[in-house]
């Protein structure tokens, strides 16, 4: 059990049966008036921000969360399905939840998700993955246009830019954290 | 070696807030004002609701000079200031920590209308003789100190800004709560505000107004969104006074938070006490806006934290 006097940014506490990560803080105290703890924090599951004014004496449950190495099975009806890899227990995560991870995931990536509870609600990818590079035009040798990238769409849809010599059915590395191309991959 | 770079850094913050406290004693002794010191551990502090004293060797620190410059004024000093520290348990953020450093001032024969004046003459005295003439700049905007200075009652301020009336947020019991969220961060924006005329029972020693019982003749001063001074008619009715400590007694039991004995000998000197007004102004608050500091922490030589 937190109370007021645990508040701090970066803190994760239970609201209405979700967690909530504390974003910011302020202690606040209108003249003769009693101590008023701000904070504005943020649903880990929605994204949604809120502003919320506490008392003293109010107390906060905990947000009880672990982070467990899965392995990404497949995408049906708009939910991911993850394999914890000690339990085989199989969990489903929502396209929200997945987020932008969902623009760098192939079939049997290994992956941490964060669990509250029962409940999978966020992924975590390494930072560099290796992805197939599905469609790209040719690069047209004596392009005078001056461009240094072109377009690509990778086997998963995402479509980023890459340099000129990418060709088509090729792999690259991806920086899962800005979404850019970061290498060829050597082989 | 590892020299105190946080410190250091705090060099030009502190050697403004060494002037600005100059400009304030130069504003009081050229105004004909006694500079006073009371001692800062006393028996017994005003007992209010939402404001608990450090205990200190079976008496507390203060959490205002006020008893104390209450009685000399009732021992016949008219007009005195006193810049000293003050305590108050548990209040730590950006605009708070626990040890600060109060101004206050008090006049006899005057009210909180006169100490509005003076205050409006202080501030613009001290920005301009500490080099911070011209409108200041806090958090991106600019306020006039120069411009006619707004005056809102809480009552509007409630309507205007608070989407309800002051006696509907007060029947709710979330009257702090409007305060601190949709009012304080649009008072004083672009020329300081006063807001006056808080609701009776949120004013334990300020006197209540001739027209309107309802509430008390006192104001906070706003620079910035951020609250610098607290000021109010003195209340000099003894029997009054000692009803209105004992409720905030009560109130403070019923919560469980730290007795605080009655001051008697103030009660028993406050019907020797002439029509006076007085004032407690947050220095570290001015210097703050004056500078346009993120962080009290910016104005402080040390924070409790880097003891």
């Amino acid at each position: 059990m937190y109370t007021v006097a645990d508040l701090k940014k970066g803190l994760k506490i239970t609201l209405d049966g979700d967690p909530y990560l504390v974003t910011a803080f302020e202690f606040s105290k209108p003249g003769k008036g009693q101590a008023l703890y701000r904070t504005k924090m943020r649903n880990m599951i929605t994204g949604i921000t809120l502003d919320r004014t506490y008392r003293s004496g109010e107390t906060f449950e905990p947000a009880r969360l672990e982070e467990r190495q899965m392995q990404y099975l497949y995408k049906e009806d708009n939910h991911y399905t993850f394999m914890d890899n000690q339990t085989f227990e199989q969990v489903q995560m929502s396209e929200e939840a997945v987020g932008d991870a969902k623009n760098f995931m192939i079939d049997n990536i290994q992956v941490d998700v964060l669990m509250f509870g029962e409940k999978a609600i966020g992924v975590s990818l390494p930072n560099f993955v290796n992805l197939r590079v599905v469609q790209t035009d040719p690069w047209v040798k004596g392009d005078t246009s001056g461009s240094d990238s072109k377009p690509a769409t990778l086997e998963t849809g995402y479509v980023l830019r890459v340099p000129p010599f990418i060709e088509e059915g090729e792999m690259i590395v991806v920086d899962t954290r800005t979404g850019d191309y970061s290498t060829r991959v050597k082989g | 070696m590892t020299a105190n770079w946080r410190l250091a850094r705090r060099h030009g913050a502190l050697r403004a807030r060494a002037r600005i406290i100059q400009e304030v004693r130069r504003f009081f002794i050229e105004g004909g004002y006694l500079e006073v010191e009371t001692p800062l551990r006393i028996p017994a502090p005003a007992p209010e609701s939402h404001i608990d004293p450090v205990p200190a060797d079976g008496w507390f620190l203060q959490t205002s000079p006020e008893i104390c410059m209450k009685r000399m004024l009732a021992a016949g000093y008219e007009r005195l200031f006193q810049i000293s520290h003050c305590w108050r348990a548990g209040e730590r953020g950006s605009m708070h920590v626990p040890e600060f450093t109060m101004l206050e001032w008090y006049r006899a024969a005057s009210d909180y209308r006169g100490v509005m004046e003076e205050t409006e003459r202080l501030i613009r005295f001290v920005a301009e003789g500490a080099g911070f003439g011209g409108p200041l700049s806090f958090r991106g905007k600019e306020i006039d100190i120069t411009a006619p200075w707004e005056r809102i009652t809480v009552r509007d301020a409630f309507v205007r800004y608070g989407g309800m009336t002051m006696d509907k947020a007060l029947d709710r019991d979330i009257f702090d709560e409007v305060m601190v969220e949709q009012i304080e961060p649009r008072l004083g924006i672009s020329r300081p505000t006063f807001i006056h005329d808080y609701p009776a029972c949120r004013s334990a020693l300020a006197r209540l107004k001739g027209d309107d019982l309802t509430v008390a003749e006192r104001f906070e001063l706003y620079l910035g969104g951020v609250e610098i001074a607290n000021a109010f008619s003195e209340l000099t009715d003894p029997v009054e006074q000692r009803a209105r400590f004992e409720s905030e007694a009560a109130f403070r039991t019923s919560r469980e938070q730290t007795p605080i004995p009655l001051p008697e000998k103030f009660l028993a000197e406050l019907a020797a006490m002439p029509q006076a007004a007085g004032i407690a102004l947050g220095i570290d608050r001015l210097v703050m806006v004056l500078l346009d500091a993120d962080s009290i922490d910016e104005v402080v030589a040390f924070t409790p934290e880097e003891l």
